[in-house]
């Protein structure tokens, strides 16, 4: 288990206050101005050092991605943009951040924006997360007022304004291209990629777009040193993470872990164990619902990292744990996920808008056992002509938990479904809607 | 995508009020000059707020007007963003999440309650029309679950007999509290916690 000494989110459940104040206690603010005298480079070079992978879901390296733009400003100004856009089913840790660790999350915007040489920095917060980001306001205020930010923040030379921008319920805006659609005022549709949002993002301006959580990170991890970073985890699944573990556990929670934590010490020592133990369980969704979920056997051994997880063909994706037990019916469970899919697809590209909702019909039925057996074989048809086809990764997203299903499953659904949908004598028709005419002689 | 339909019933006119116009004022400087059409989601919120929790047709007249954009590009965004509503859904909205980490921790028996206390269906103004509930996708709160949302408040850790107390309260206008209904310290594993121990006994 990791150290108390070595967490970065000390206030992870509010123990003493989201205060300027109570802050400055847990370390926030305390040498910043040297930080950043020490100039961009060696920022981004300490941040690359620690080998830090992005928060959001997809695990791209921050130091590289900063390192994307470009490192003078020309004739157009640069943009940071963070993502509290949290909606991933299952995920809740960045809430916790903006309501409890808000100057962290402002402490990385100033250290960010300075490494990107942004003066502008705008907070994508959902807009159920109203509240929260309310707090966060109180928090921008107060660095307003002590110069933390601002005009000549810190008395470096550096101006730097953070607005919030709140979103008003739509998934989709997670994805970063939508995200930039909304804040320009305009429905959260994705844009085609390449250009990346590095050099064309808001407003046509280069932009570098990053979680809560990766932004929050940055400041510990410049103060005790990107090889501290690195030294936790193992090599290129470093630091520490926030994990969010929901669903059929006894003590369902949030708790910040080294990286590389076996899945079973998670559940077991922290969620106090699946409910009606853990020969009750019978899969998990390791990372946010877009990943696909893992049977029990998996979870014996699993470790929660990036490319431990790559290797089981599911992914770390955003860290939340959702974990299933055998009081649950999988099939209705993955059902109500594609039914969340089948509502945030944004309806841009085809194979997405139509296929999550004939993804949802089938499945709702598999799960009253209405589906025919070939029906088995042309919803992993439908995954496929779905994921890789898209503009976003809102496909593969909306694909994977049910092709998880379908590749440790199947047999269940198989059992379930097993009815033959034509007769006998006309076995060679895969699929015909009005079979019963067949039968009549004067139809 | 969600299934939105305006209101039949429309207004005439719409207008911001002072107070409003005040907090529209403050959002529109806050992206660059010549891009105030960012500013009209936060606008949006604002007429929804000013109009008893429901956005009318002329309030997005209104906001093109206001924000120098096309009326149709507002209506688009409106009926894009499912927390903007289109009809009147009463003083106090309730939202259940029923995503699947809410579902498996019992989500629809909060649902049964919302039935029972408000309306048989949902997106159905109750009896004296100051209530209704839907289904939602995640609200992220998923370690809480199951919960839901009346109009910004958060309500976690439920079940039927809570949610039933919650609405009663509700319906008879009284003021709850919001957060963990199992008295646990927001998203800290109950009575199991194992981190950070120096700082919750300091």
């Amino acid at each position: 288990m990791l150290k108390d000494q070595d967490r970065i989110f000390k206030n992870l459940y509010n123990d003493n206050g989201s205060d300027l104040e109570s802050s400055k206690q847990r370390g926030d603010w305390t040498n910043t101005k040297e930080l950043l005298q020490k100039g961009r480079e060696w920022i981004i070079n300490e941040v690359k050092s620690s080998e830090l992978r992005g928060r959001g879901g997809a695990g791209f390296p921050t130091g590289l991605k900063w390192s994307f733009a470009p490192k003078d400003v020309g004739s157009r100004p640069h943009y940071l943009v963070i993502n509290a856009d949290e909606s991933e089913p299952g995920t809740c840790k960045d809430r916790d951040i903006l309501r409890f660790e808000p100057h962290k999350l402002i402490e990385g915007c100033l250290i960010a924006s300075y490494a990107v040489n942004a003066h502008v920095c705008y907070i994508y917060i959902r807009g159920e997360y109203f509240i929260d980001g309310q707090k966060l306001q109180v928090a921008i205020d107060e660095a307003y007022k002590k110069n933390l930010i601002g005009k000549n923040a810190l008395g470096i030379g550096w101006d730097l304004d953070i607005h919030i921008h709140y979103g008003a319920g739509a998934y989709i805006c997670g994805e970063e291209t939508a995200l930039l659609e909304s804040i320009e005022g305009n429905k959260g549709q994705p844009r085609l990629k390449p250009p990346f949002p590095a050099l064309i993002g808001l407003y046509g301006c280069p932009t570098i777009i990053n979680n809560v959580e990766t932004i929050a990170v940055i400041p510990t991890i410049l103060r005790r040193g990107g090889k501290w970073f690195a030294s936790l985890g193992k090599a290129k699944n470093t630091g520490t993470k926030i994990f969010c573990i929901s669903g059929n556990v006894n003590n369902p929670c949030n708790v910040e872990e080294e990286m590389s934590i076996p899945l079973k010490d998670l559940i077991e020592i922290h969620a106090g164990g699946v409910i009606g133990g853990w020969d009750n369980l019978q899969a998990v969704i390791p990372g946010g619902s877009s990943m696909p979920l893992l049977p029990k056997k998996i979870c014996e051994t699993l470790t929660m990292d990036f490319d431990s997880l790559i290797a089981e063909k599911s992914g770390l994706g955003t860290a939340g744990v959702v974990v299933i037990n055998k009081d649950q019916d999988i099939i209705k469970c993955m059902a109500r996920i594609a039914r969340f899919y089948k509502h945030e697809s944004c309806g841009q590209c085809t194979p997405c808008r139509e296929g999550t909702g004939w993804m949802w019909r089938m499945l709702e039925r598999m799960a009253i056992g209405e589906a025919s057996r070939d029906e088995v074989e042309m919803l992993g048809d439908v995954t496929n002509q779905i994921a890789g086809h898209t503009i976003c990764a809102f496909g593969e997203g909306s694909s994977w938990p049910v092709q998880g299903l379908l590749r440790h499953f199947k047999k269940e659904i198989e059992k379930r479904n097993n009815f033959n949908p034509t007769f006998e004598a006309d076995k060679g028709i895969p699929y015909l809607v009005d079979q019963h005419l067949l039968n009549k002689k004067d139809a | 995508m969600s299934l939105k339909r305006p209101s039949k019933e429309q207004p005439e006119n719409f207008e911001f009020n002072s107070a409003s116009l005040e907090a529209a004022k403050t959002i529109v400087v806050k992206y660059p000059e010549g891009k105030q059409q960012s500013a009209v989601m936060a606008l949006l919120y604002i007429a929804q707020k000013q109009n008893s929790n429901w956005i009318p047709l002329a309030a997005m007249k209104y906001i093109g007007k206001f924000l120098d954009m096309p009326y149709i590009k507002v209506y688009e965004v409106a009926t894009f963003y499912s927390m903007y509503n289109l009809a009147p859904v009463g003083k106090y909205f309730i939202q259940v999440c029923t995503t699947t980490p809410c579902m498996i921790r019992g989500a629809y028996k909060l649902v049964e309650a919302c039935k029972e206390k408000i309306s048989k269906n949902e997106n159905e103004l109750s009896k004296d029309k100051n209530c209704s509930w839907m289904e939602v996708e995640c609200l992220g709160a998923c370690v809480n679950a199951p919960m839901l949302q009346i109009n910004d408040d958060y309500y976690e850790d439920l079940d039927k007999d809570k949610t039933l107390k919650i609405l009663d309260k509700i319906l008879t206008d009284q003021t709850i509290k919001p957060g963990s209904y199992r008295g646990r310290l927001n998203t800290e594993p109950e009575n199991n916690r194992k981190t950070l121990m120096d700082i919750k006994n300091a």
